[in-house]
């Protein structure tokens, strides 16, 4: 049985990686259609592993493949696996809309010239985001990080010959590394604090409950290096800077790294590490108050950008903060459910923006889109399931995901958390129908003729929007007479109250639904009545500068870390470096050079003053003997 | 009778003296090799007198090692010397200057 899953989990991690060495050399060789069709078949059988796994496995399993290296003498760190709810449930989201994604890319990418670079760089991407969740060990987990983060640059920076690109790159890369020394940071004082870096057994021993002073200090740094590293990945207040201009790589980058994956692994660390964080309460809610702040933060940016891919990475950067405010809040279960619902409708809606923008040959500002919907049926009929998902329509996925998170802040009592969701959610409804509404409704704005997309790209709208429509039915609420299922599925490994069944809590829960998706709709039709008939102008005015401008938070990190850090260096490299250590080598080197050039005026070449010299030294010798003795 | 050691060293002394002031003054250079010569004739002198001193024969053996040493020396000396005035025309050590840096 073991063996079995042993071959299994190795497979699911070595398909993806194999392929990323294959395809770079194949699509030059034998045509991009191979490495296409090739990538695409690798990561539906990376897929079909994954789901085996995940039918196969009930209780938790620990798959150990071999000893990685030795820590102390009696310690070391394994290459194993953790097969548990939290890491199945989102490897399965991984390679399904992994693969979705690939098959969309083969379509969207063709004639790239880069075409099998791009998907060597995919299935990379995939290996490491499966090492980060499969890992069993910090260690292990950090290597899928940094890997993740490696591939994110390397896709942003895709098209690396147009420098904005490649400062995207950088900029998504350096910022990571912010959250990533946090992560270390993390690592080392668990390690500090237990002595393993093994997470089974760190839980194991947080759960026994018997944790001393000195330990419980340590884990403060813990749990603070892991918001920063989490609020790094998931684009989170203060690091979320890197995320929009991570839309500078290619739209399916955008989909599966930038909203559908990558930036869920913060999320998912801090569900895994749950009982580690319920050691520190204040921590958590330090955590919510980030998220719910982020998440009213971004939607607010939202409602002003015209780039369509920024529209969606501002609210990639909202709802991401939504899920942080149901971890913050104690509601893993909820965070997790939000994140599988938005990893499909998020996907649906950057695959069905990229269909837009490669219909209309790579024009992505709103204001000159419009009246696509005759001209791009199947992209305007599943983008629209995919606006109504997240808008919180019911029964759509977002529908009931968002409606369990505003469930559970509004039993939280807390006045702002209960603010920042209803408000976000008003305002991301809002900011879809806008999206919507200027892309699909009016007139057409734009120069070019736009085409609906190939079959490829469409075909995999569709998929989509069926897992954006039916995605919720995985955890309806069982106060309506639903399963729960994701709930007790994932219950047996992270902790979070059960709902009361009672028929109040009924009569509330209907309220709150009704509620919330009358403000999905309000935002909806507010955003149609105002763009109905869009002329191409809006908010002018300098009271909306501040606004527009992302409230100048690029610029305020421009001149404040930015520009000092640049100072810093400069001072390092011209001064300390430049002046004050090549200066005293170099000076020694020039006195040496001086120094020699007089002293080979001793050699004259006169045998007679060499013997002369010979008996001065004899004479000090015989004088030296003397004195001595 | 015999003469005092102290005579003999006197005497090898000042044979070195002169070998050694004359090979730092003169300018020809036969006469040097004559002064390094007197030099070695000089120390052989004060090692025939420590054998005889102390009833030791190795200060006998050294003379005969430096009698050959330096016929040899003289020999290769006078070849150099020899091709060196072939070149220069001159048997001055002044002009041979060849190694030392350029003045």
């Amino acid at each position: 049985m073991t063996e079995s899953l042993n071959v299994l989990a190795a497979l699911t991690v070595l398909i993806p990686l194999t392929g990323s060495l294959l395809w770079f050399w194949v699509s030059p060789k034998f045509g991009e259609k191979t490495a296409g069709t090739g990538a695409v078949l690798f990561m539906l059988g990376s897929f079909l592993a994954m789901s085996a796994l995940f039918f196969q496995v009930g209780e938790p399993v620990r798959i150990l493949f071999f000893e990685w290296f030795a820590l102390t003498k009696t310690q070391s760190v394994n290459f194993s696996f953790l097969l548990d709810p939290l890491s199945l449930a989102l490897g399965m989201i991984v390679t399904g809309v992994g693969t979705l994604i690939h098959l969309y890319a083969a379509g969207y990418m063709h004639g790239d010239k880069s075409f099998g670079r791009f998907f060597s760089y995919l299935n990379l991407f995939v290996f490491s985001m499966l090492m980060l969740i499969l890992s069993d060990s910090l260690v292990g987990i950090f290597l899928g990080w940094e890997g993740v983060g490696l591939c994110s640059y390397l896709l942003i920076s895709f098209w690396f010959t147009d420098e904005a690109n490649a400062n995207a790159g950088k900029k998504a890369f350096i910022v990571n590394r912010v959250g990533d020394l946090g992560f270390l940071v993390a690592m080392f004082s668990l390690f500090k604090a237990f002595g393993t870096v093994s997470i089974p057994e760190l839980l194991t021993l947080i759960n026994s409950g018997a944790i001393s002073a000195d330990q419980l200090f340590w884990t403060q740094f813990a749990c603070w290096g892991l918001v920063l590293g989490a609020a790094g990945k998931s684009a989170q207040i203060p690091l979320y800077v890197w995320l929009p201009d991570a839309m500078a790589g290619p739209t399916p980058v955008s989909a599966l790294i930038h909203a559908a994956t990558m930036v869920t692994a913060g999320v998912y660390l801090v569900c895994r590490l749950q009982p580690l964080f319920m050691l520190h309460g204040q921590i958590l809610e330090v955590l919510a108050f980030i998220g719910g702040f982020t998440a009213f933060f971004a939607a607010t940016i939202a409602i002003f950008q015209n780039d369509i891919k920024k529209v969606l990475a501002y609210s990639t950067i909202s709802q991401l903060g939504y899920m942080f405010l149901a971890v913050g809040l104690n509601a893993p279960v909820a965070a997790y459910f939000h994140l599988i619902t938005h990893a499909f409708f998020k996907a649906l809606l950057f695959l069905g923006a990229g269909s837009v923008i490669h219909g209309l040959h790579h024009e992505q500002d709103m204001r000159h889109m419009g009246g696509l919907r005759t001209k791009m049926p199947i992209t305007f009929w599943t983008m629209t399931i995919g606006v109504l998902a997240i808008a919180g329509v019911p029964p759509l996925a977002g529908f009931v995901s968002k409606d369990e998170l505003l469930h559970i802040v509004s039993g939280s009592h807390r006045s702002w958390a209960i603010f920042f969701a209803f408000a976000t959610a008003f305002m991301t409804a809002f900011y879809m129908g806008r999206l919507w509404v200027m892309t699909f409704f009016g007139k057409f704005r734009g120069h070019h003729e736009a085409h609906e997309s190939p079959w490829r790209m469409t075909s995999v709208l569709i998929v989509l929007a069926i897992g954006s429509a039916i995605a919720g039915f995985l955890n309806w609420p069982i106060l309506w007479g639903g399963s729960g299922s994701l709930h007790h599925y994932l219950g047996s490994v992270v902790a979070q109250a059960e709902f009361p069944t009672s028929t109040e809590a009924f009569a509330s829960s209907i309220k709150l639904a009704i509620g919330s998706s009358l403000i999905g709709l309000l935002g909806l039709g507010l955003a149609y009545w105002r763009y109905r008939d869009f002329k191409g102008k809006e908010f002018e005015g300098a009271v909306w500068n501040p606004v527009k401008n992302k409230y100048y938070i690029d610029e305020i990190y421009q001149s404040l870390i930015v520009e000092n850090l640049k100072r810093v260096g400069d001072f390092f490299w011209k001064v300390i470096d430049g002046r004050i250590l090549d200066g005293f080598l170099n000076g020694i080197a020039s006195r040496a050079g001086g120094a020699s050039l007089q002293l080979r005026k001793l050699q004259t070449g006169l045998t007679q003053q060499y013997a002369f010299w010979v008996w001065v030294g004899v004479l000090i010798l015989i004088v030296g003997a003397f004195s001595v003795r | 009778m015999s003469i005092p050691v102290a005579y003999v060293l006197l005497l090898s002394f000042g044979v070195f003296c002169m070998g050694a002031c004359g090979f730092l003054l003169r300018k020809n250079a036969l006469s040097l090799l004559i002064c390094l010569e007197l030099m070695l004739s000089a120390v052989n002198i004060a090692f025939v007198t420590f054998a005889r001193l102390h009833e030791n024969e190795g200060g006998n053996i050294l003379y005969f090692l430096v009698i050959t040493v330096a016929a040899c020396e003289s020999a290769v000396g006078l070849a150099i010397l020899l091709n060196f005035f072939r070149i220069k025309r001159s048997i001055r050590l002044d002009d041979a200057t060849a190694l030392g840096v350029e003045q």
